[in-house]
């Protein structure tokens, strides 16, 4: 199963970052062969509808599951549509929050926010 | 004669400008382009109202026609669709342009109206013959463009128009200021105030748009905003000092022309200024 961490930094010793539409990365990690890729978040620097633009892209991705802080409403409709199960992070690491969940000390994120921006950017 | 007021930032004075040159202009019509938070009516008090709505287009996706290839999704720049194992549309991020339904081959996108917000047209109660067109979006949507459009379209004939801008210079401002003949830029004595009037002065010349700048709130202190019109070519068109009664008779939701002669003559004079300019 593939797990998407949003990610301030370009491996997993960095902290888990406070958005999930505009993370710099995203660091999936698969946790059958225990390989992890990082990849650019092309929606960070996005104008509008940046959080279902990074959940497309996690969709697309085949993830079946993200860590995240918080996640917005329109982000989580499109992940949830794709079966996407979204857990709550821990403050720490992205490799201290993939162990927590692989010890299933996660929960499962509750509170979805309204959305941080005005949507589309005029 | 359609004359834009706008300013980089808000609280510059742009309703204060719009609603009293509107004032003394009449016979005239005042347009409020600000339409997410819309205020020249709580100056005009409009009556005899006529409320039209504002729709836009959105897509409605026939899913047994999709067949997944898509290209809506990809085309789309504001994001307002996601394909899962079928298309999800954000009706509020969409902004109406119908490229999904273009591109789509399967033609499985047809559009369907949705309401965004209305236009309400009356005429003053404390001005005669004076129009006013006030502009309203519906609180939540992204894109009030399409609200300003409906406003600008088919405007009666009036010796003169007043169109009072949204703050800011993006879209919304650009849609405003589209058929101005000149644009009237007002800006106050602040570094954000001077900075926010460079970004409104680029937008006027890159649509070469006819304009001078009113300096507002005017002081014996340093004006950045004054040091940049001086050094960037802006014509000075006027300067309303900075007066607490000023401000409280606007507060007070008076129209500070029809209250106070002396303010009368100063926008007076300030259109004359602006019509000089305009036939230049």
């Amino acid at each position: 199963m593939k797990i998407a961490v949003p990610a301030d930094g370009s491996n997993l010793e960095k902290a888990v970052s406070l958005s999930f539409g505009r993370a710099p990365y995203y660091l999936i990690h698969d946790n059958t062969t225990k390989q992890s890729e990082v990849l650019d978040n092309e929606a960070a620097t996005s104008q509008g509808g940046t959080g279902i633009q990074a959940a497309q892209f996690l969709v697309d991705q085949g993830v079946k599951a993200a860590i995240v802080p918080r996640c917005g409403k329109n982000a989580a409709e499109v992940l949830r549509a794709a079966g996407i199960e979204l857990y709550q992070c821990q403050p720490g690491s992205v490799q201290h929050n993939l162990d927590a969940l692989a010890g299933g000390e996660l929960s499962l994120l509750e509170a979805i926010h309204p959305g941080l921006h005005r949507h589309g950017g005029r | 004669m359609k004359l834009a007021v706008l300013s980089g930032k808000g609280g510059a004075g742009k309703t204060l400008m719009a609603v009293n040159l509107a004032v003394v202009a009449s016979p005239a019509l005042y347009v409020d382009c600000d339409v997410e938070e819309p205020n020249g009516h709580l100056f005009l008090k409009p009556g005899a109202i006529r409320e039209v709505p504002v729709k836009v287009k959105v897509p409605r996706v026939l899913h047994e026609e999709c067949d997944g290839c898509r290209a809506c999704v990809d085309f789309c720049r504001f994001h307002a669709l996601a394909y899962t194992n079928k298309v999800i549309v954000f009706d509020e991020v969409c902004h109406a342009c119908g490229g999904c339904a273009l591109v789509c081959p399967q033609k499985a996108i047809m559009e369907t109206d949705r309401i965004i917000g209305r236009m309400e047209k009356g005429v003053s109660g404390v001005q005669k013959k004076l129009e006013v067109f006030t502009g309203f979006l519906n609180p939540g949507e992204a894109a009030g463009t399409p609200v300003i459009r409906s406003l600008l379209k088919e405007l009666p004939e009036t010796t003169l128009t007043v169109i009072d801008c949204p703050p800011g210079s993006a879209c919304s401002v650009m849609e405003s200021i589209q058929e101005a003949d000149f644009c009237l830029l007002v800006a106050e004595p602040t570094r954000f105030g001077r900075d926010n009037l460079e970004m409104v002065h680029q937008l006027v010349k890159l649509f070469h748009k006819p304009h001078g700048l009113v300096l507002n709130k005017t002081t014996s202190g340093a004006n950045p905003s004054e040091d940049y019109a001086n050094t960037n070519a802006l014509p000075i068109l006027g300067r309303l000092s900075h007066d607490r009664h000023l401000g409280e008779m606007h507060a007070n939701g008076k129209v500070v022309a029809q209250v106070d002669s002396h303010y009368r003559k100063w926008f007076e004079t300030l259109l004359c200024r602006v019509k000089q300019e305009v036939l230049q």
